[in-house]
């Protein structure tokens, strides 16, 4: 006696949270019936293996209907075929964008392609996680790129609009389809102690003060593509550590204001503007003291070209957080540095590009804050 | 010229991509009606159309727009080679031709394929003017109210019901035409489609007209049936209760559904016996007439007509008294006498209703059925289809005359079914004996549907279990003994029943499905032999089913069954019979005497021993099913229980009826049995094999109850979550193992797994009771055996006694600080579950919103019985607007039940009665024959719901899956499915509505998204 046909429809869909959650995570109908059976649910309803096979398989088969929809999410609010509360198609939609964080910090700043999926089996083995659910995150990921990529109006109320995403996980894609876009490095050693939670709030920041859509509402990939103009003027900020007078005055404002109030004072005043030569030159043992301004100027200047921008994180922790981790600043030193590091340059009267200033470093400290951990 | 039929095509949305270049669609519409066709201009380029065409105008008769359904067909234009078709809607427009439904049908509509399934939606809108037609000799029935429902409709009361009609009409099967062979098959389809709606608009005009010509103006209980008879043709027919119905004006009036079977509720059948209490004080009119005297201040009063009606009571409560003891005998023929005149006229006095008026039932006989086998041939004249007429007319014949044998001039919960396999088909009928009060099936009699406020000391629930038959001459032997309940007249130790449970029974603790199934092997024959083959076994069949019943009921310590359904099913090679029923323990009849078992062979040592072990075992299953479902009926000292030598049981139950023809047809003795112990003989393996079937059928997991009927027993305080499901199941028997046995215990597995998983699927809405829960079977093929479940769940509260009093002063606290323009300010926003607001509102305000969210949705809080008020009606004026286009899409609610719970019903809008065909050449690439058939079952389910959308309605009552024909071949990967279902659209007010609106909206705007932020990791 076999089963040739088994199947259970529901006037209002019935979705198992939990077999939903298996089917997302890419398991097989057998190797989910398997958890599910560990999970204890046997014993807790009585139920046999064949009645949680049967069951699946219907949920499975439910969800793979479902799926289609799921890739357009307004289609699944409009559709009639399946009944399904709204509470209940807002967790389908989150639940099924919804990403692992292993598997984004492997494709973050990649480029969404052909090349990259084809690597999705390395990334399994590297994250455990099952390919099939790779290739939907992957897909997912592709398709909201594809969908908001050329679009007028904020990113983020674009995805929103689109996918019916929250709030959170609108923030989140903007900002996996902003990393994209822009191919920013992530992948490198010395990044792999940042989350994806760090690279994403940086991305908003940029996303708010560095694009296209800072300064004009109006145009098409506002918020994807960083803001040329901006990158051209950056250079002229290096006139900051290229013009000796400025740079010391700059210092000292720095320093008077600090003093006393860092307890890593005599290495942050070290530290401002190296030793009359070798600032580049660092011995592997200990690190040498490097010019922190220097450093966040210089990467500044170099942002006009696409390379510098991809390796924009890997300047950033070599520049400034590596110098002042080994140096053990706390957290909040390094607060008060960059905001008087910041708040100085106003009083520089050589200086003219205040508000190119600001643009930069008030992004620029917010991202150094938030990247600055162990 | 009576009518006006006028369409308008507004717009298309998520069609399908025709054009493979440009990955769009050139879309237009064709419009049909009769033999007239309009069309609408080609919408270049894209897969959401608006083609807000003009109104399209047809001018027919009533006649056609009866038979007739539109036909909208959407096309993709194709300027080289043929158009392409998308697919189309059959809209039937009945519901327009009657005044008090739907006014308009306007909404979304799933655009059909028979070969690809929904593709797209399509919004239409239907209006119709109709014109007066005073013609005498008219051919149509327009205006005449069609109800599947198979009790009085909520918000209409029974003036008269005035009885059976019933009609056939049959044709050729598109399929089997010479035509078949050169067409697609999505044109031979879609010609079975619109043959089949034809055919049913035909049959439901001529049944209107037999109902004009009974004076009524409704049908309810409306069964409608197709035969699919193959080569020699295809049969619609129907059955129904034609009554004359009129609408409750007053809104307070309704009862409301969830609360009919609570105490408070209960009626008396005012025209039963009465009371020996104060009978024993002698005459006593004045006194019953206080009694039966209304008090219209009361709320749950049907109707608040005047106390006026009263004085016609008095004569027949005057007639009931009498010496009490022996008033039995003469009140009985006085009362055989009036209802014999009342029924006398009609040839068929049947009935389709399973619940009635109060005081309508006045005793039940037991169940009566019929079967004949038949072989089918070609129909010759599809105008005269006399043979099947024939056929039916011989079966309702025997109905009656087992009736008859059964003292009862009346069949009630009345119903007709076929089987058919190759040329042989076996026609059934069942219903259950009854007499009836005279009152309600006569002109001129008074109003209908009175009711009394319970009385403490009046006995109630007994009436309709006293025997109708004569004592002394009695039909079959049977053990009778006084009612239990009343004490004063003869009731028999077991009750079956195809009724539903009446609302005022009596009845201890809780009831529960009980199914009794069987499966018989059976040589494959042609023709006459095979024919003879079935009706030799039918009776054996009939004996084994009705035994397994019995067992079951005693195993549950129960002594009535309502609900009773037995189908048989026959295939190539075997026979299969599935009974359902719910058990119930009435109070009126005796305490069930248990099970005992003897075996043959006393002397061996082991044997008995096995037979004690067995003994014991059946004992504690008793024990334990009396506390499950809470039998504690009261001791009775004085009355001896059970003698206590069991009686073997009598072999000779069966009543074959006298037709001597080449069909037989069967009479079951229901009512039979000693009171004593049952006896089992375990001398054969087939015994032992029902012992221990017995035994193997598990109770529901805690928290689970079923039935079959409307409403459970014992269970009365319904909250409002219910979920109406299809389940499929299909087995493939291997060939190797085919014995009885086998048969029997894979038929047996496949129906208990089947409702383990549904108890394991449902687990999340435990308390929950299964009701209606309806099983078919069929045997598509050799091998195969389909069982079909359709049913719905609903929570129950365990303590609601308690909230409903906490609740009703919140909820008159609200009320007070509600402001009725306030709320009328957002008329989309009024509920979420009727009108869902749309979900993802900006996030801005999501943040503002999600601060004030305080707790739980409204939707889940407990319901309480509330009165319709001003405000009440209102808010449904708002939300039975048709759905705007931009709105997300409105729940309909679908459930196989008569009512909602927590809910009013406050309209009908018409019969729902839709056949569809699917069929697939890509078998393998839908997902097998389990994938196709999910999605096309969830297709109907939409299709259903969206025509009651488009009619104004939010739900589907009384809804049936009456037929799903799946056949397939894998080998060819191909697989074909028939689907048949109706019900009512309605529309219904939840009663926990103000509270929604007045505290719990902005809750419910922003509650999808605060779940949704929750899960994002």
């Amino acid at each position: 006696m076999t089963n040739e046909l088994d199947i259970f429809v529901g006037n209002t869909t019935l979705i198992d949270e939990d077999v939903y959650r298996l089917w997302l995570d890419g398991y097989s109908v057998s190797d989910a019936v398997a958890r599910r059976v560990r999970s204890g649910i046997l014993e807790q309803t009585g139920a046999t293996a064949a009645v949680l096979q049967s069951d699946t398989m219907d949920h499975y088969r439910t969800f793979h209907m479902l799926e289609r929809l799921l890739h357009a999410p307004p289609k699944l609010l409009h559709q009639l075929i399946f009944q399904i509360p709204p509470s209940r198609q807002a967790l389908l939609i989150e639940r099924y964008y919804a990403f692992d964080e292993a598997f984004v910090r492997e494709v973050l700043g990649k480029k969404l392609s052909k090349g990259t999926k084809k690597d999705l089996d390395d990334i399994s083995t590297k994250t455990g996680i099952t390919l099939k659910s790779c290739r939907r995150q992957f897909d997912n990921f592709k398709r909201v790129f594809k969908v908001v990529e050329e679009m007028r109006g904020s990113l983020v109320d674009n995805i929103q609009q689109h996918f019916l995403l929250s709030d959170r996980l609108s923030r989140d894609y903007a900002a996996i389809v902003f990393f994209a876009n822009n191919r920013f490095e992530t992948g490198k050693k010395k990044l792999q102690y940042l989350s994806f939670g760090d690279f994403a709030f940086c991305a908003e920041l940029m996303i708010q003060n560095w694009t296209l859509g800072a300064v004009d509402s109006q145009v098409d990939d506002m918020d994807v593509d960083l803001d040329k103009e901006f990158l051209q003027d950056l250079k002229e900020l290096k006139v900051l550590v290229a013009d000796k007078d400025l740079l010391d005055l700059h210092k000292s404002l720095v320093c008077t204001a600090l003093r006393g109030k860092l307890s890593v004072f005599s290495e942050m005043e070290a530290n401002f503007k190296p030793p009359a030569s070798g600032a580049e030159d660092r011995t592997p043992r200990i690190p040498a003291p490097q010019n922190l301004s220097r450093g966040l100027v210089n990467v500044a200047a170099k942002l006009i070209h696409n390379k510098d921008v991809r390796d924009l994180f890997v300047d950033l922790i070599e520049k400034f957080v590596e110098p002042c981790r080994s140096d053990h600043w706390p957290l909040n030193d390094v607060r008060l540095f960059l905001n008087q590091y910041s708040a100085s340059v106003h009083s520089l009267d050589g200086f003219r590009h205040q508000t190119l200033w600001d643009r930069y470093m008030g992004t620029l400290r917010g991202c150094l804050l938030r990247l600055y951990h162990d | 010229m009576p009518g006006k039929l006028k369409v308008k095509i507004v717009a298309g949305r998520h069609l399908p991509v025709m054009d493979r270049a440009s990955d769009l669609t050139d879309a237009f519409v064709e419009v049909k009606f009769g033999n007239t066709t309009f069309k609408t201009d080609v919408y270049l380029k894209s897969l959401n159309p608006q083609w807000n065409s003009e109104w399209f105008k047809f001018e027919v008769d009533d006649e056609d727009l009866q038979d007739e359904p539109l036909q909208i067909t959407v096309l993709d234009h194709d300027t080289y080679s043929a158009n392409d078709a998308i697919g189309k809607v059959y809209i039937d427009i009945d519901p327009l031709l009657y005044s008090e439904a739907a006014t308009v049908i306007s909404g979304w509509f799933p655009i059909y394929d028979t070969i690809h399934g929904i593709r797209g939606e399509i919004n239409v809108i239907v209006k119709v003017d109709l014109f007066n037609d005073l013609n005498r000799f008219r051919q149509s029935s327009c205006g005449v109210k069609f109800f599947c429902t198979t009790s009085i409709p909520k918000c209409y009361r029974a003036v008269i019901i005035h009885g059976f009609v019933e009609e056939l009409v049959v044709n050729e099967d598109p399929e089997y035409q010479w035509i078949d062979r050169i067409r697609t098959p999505r044109a031979s389809n879609e010609a079975r489609q619109r043959l089949i709606s034809l055919m049913s608009g035909e049959l439901q005009r001529k049944i209107g007209l037999k109902v004009l010509e009974m004076r009524g103006n409704a049908v309810v209980g409306y069964l409608q049936c197709f035969d699919l008879e193959g080569e020699s043709g295809l049969v619609v027919r129907a059955i129904g209760t034609a009554c004359t119905l009129d609408k409750l004006s007053s809104p307070a009036a309704f009862l409301p559904a969830c609360n009919s079977p609570s105490k408070e509720m209960k009626e008396i059948p005012f025209n039963e016996d009465p009371n020996p209490n104060t009978h024993s004080s002698g005459p006593s009119t004045p006194l019953k007439n206080q009694t039966y005297s209304f008090s219209p201040s009361k709320s749950y009063s049907r109707q608040s007509s005047s106390s006026d009606t009263d004085l016609s009571l008095t004569p027949k409560t005057g007639m009931g008294s009498g010496s009490a003891g022996k008033e039995g005998g003469p009140f009985k023929a006085l009362l055989r006498q009036q209802t014999q005149s009342a029924l006398e006229q009609r040839e068929f006095p049947f009935f389709t209703l399973t619940a009635f008026p109060p005081g309508f039932l006045v005793h039940v006989g037991g169940v009566v059925s019929a079967r004949s086998v038949k072989l089918l041939d070609r129909i010759h004249n599809p105008d005269e289809p006399e043979t099947r007429d024939a056929w039916w007319a011989e079966i309702r014949q025997e109905i009656k005359s087992h009736a008859k044998a059964l003292g009862c001039h009346a069949v009630v919960g009345y119903s007709e079914s076929t089987s058919i396999c190759e040329e042989v088909c076996i026609l059934s009928a069942s219903g259950t004996a009854a007499v009836l009060n005279p009152r309600f099936l006569q002109d001129g009699t008074v109003e209908g549907c009175l009711e009394q406020r319970l009385e403490e000391n009046l006995p109630v629930g007994c009436g309709f279990c006293h025997i109708p038959y004569d004592e002394l001459n009695m039909p079959f032997p049977a053990h009778l003994t006084y009612c239990y309940n009343c004490r004063k007249q003869k009731v028999p130790d077991v009750l079956f029943t195809t009724i539903d449970l009446p609302t005022d029974a009596a009845v201890v603790g809780k009831g529960c499905l009980i199914q009794a199934r069987l499966c018989r092997l059976k040589k494959k024959a042609q023709a006459e032999a095979n024919a003879t083959a079935i009706s030799n076994l039918l009776p054996f069949m009939e004996y084994e089913v009705h035994t397994q019943l019995m067992n079951k009921l005693k195993l549950k310590g129960m002594n009535a069954l309502f609900g009773l359904r037995i189908q048989i099913t026959v295939g190539e090679n075997m026979l299969m019979g599935l009974a359902s029923a719910t058990g119930v323990y009435l109070a009126a009849l005796p305490t069930p005497g248990g099970i005992q078992i003897a075996g043959k062979t006393p002397n061996d040592g082991s044997y008995e021993q096995h037979i004690s072990h067995m003994q014991k075992k059946i004992n504690d299953t008793i024990a334990k099913n009396k506390e499950l479902y809470e039998i504690n009926p009261p001791e009775i000292s004085e009355e001896v229980i059970g003698s206590p030598i069991p009686e073997p049981r009598q072999r000779s139950r069966l009543l074959r009826s006298q037709s001597e023809s080449s069909d037989e047809v069967i009479e079951l003795d229901l009512s039979h049995g000693k009171k004593d112990a049952f006896v089992l003989e375990i001398d054969d393996t087939d015994a032992m094999e029902d012992v221990h079937s017995l035994l193997t059928d598990v109770p529901p997991p805690s928290g689970f109850y079923s039935c079959n009927t409307e409403i459970m027993p014992g269970i009365n305080n319904w909250t409002s979550e219910i979920q109406m499901f299809t389940s499929v199941r299909v087995i493939r028997l291997s060939s190797l193992n085919l014995t009885n046995q086998a048969l029997n215990k894979n038929f047996n597995d496949l129906c208990e797994n089947l409702l383990k998983s549904l108890y394991f699927k449902l687990r999340s809405m435990i308390p929950c009771c299964l009701c209606h829960v309806n099983f078919t079977v069929s045997l598509p093929e050799d091998e195969l055996i389909q069982v079909t479940v359709t049913a719905v769940a609903i929570t129950f509260d365990k303590n609601q006694a308690l909230q409903t009093i906490k609740t009703h002063v919140e909820k008159s606290l609200q009320r007070a600080s509600t402001d009725n323009e306030e709320l009328l300010q957002f008329p989309l926003e009024l509920c979420s579950d009727s009108l869902p607001p749309h979900p993802f509102p900006p996030a801005k305000e999501h943040l503002e919103s999600a601060s004030s969210n305080s707790g739980i949705p409204a939707a889940q809080r407990a319901v309480t019985v509330e009165k319709a008020s001003p405000v009440a009606e209102g808010n449904f004026r708002n939300r039975s607007a048709p759905p705007c286009a931009n709105s997300t899409v409105g729940v309909v609610k679908m459930t196989p039940l008569s009512f909602i719970p927590g809910a009013k019903i406050t309209k009908y809008l018409g019969i729902i009665n839709m056949f569809f065909i699917r069929e697939t050449t890509s078998l393998r690439e839908e997902g097998g024959v389990s994938g196709f058939l999910h999605a096309f079952i969830a297709e109907v389910f939409a299709m259903v719901r969206a025509h009651v959308a488009a009619l104004g309605g939010n739900a589907v009552v009384s809804y049936i899956m009456k037929q799903c024909v799946f056949m397939e071949n894998p080998n060819k990967n191909q697989a074909q499915c028939l689907i048949n279902v109706s019900g009512d659209a309605v529309v219904f007010v939840r009663e926990s509505d103000l509270e929604v609106i007045s505290t719990q909206q902005p809750t419910a705007n922003c509650q999808p998204l605060c779940t949704g932020g929750e899960v994002t990791t």
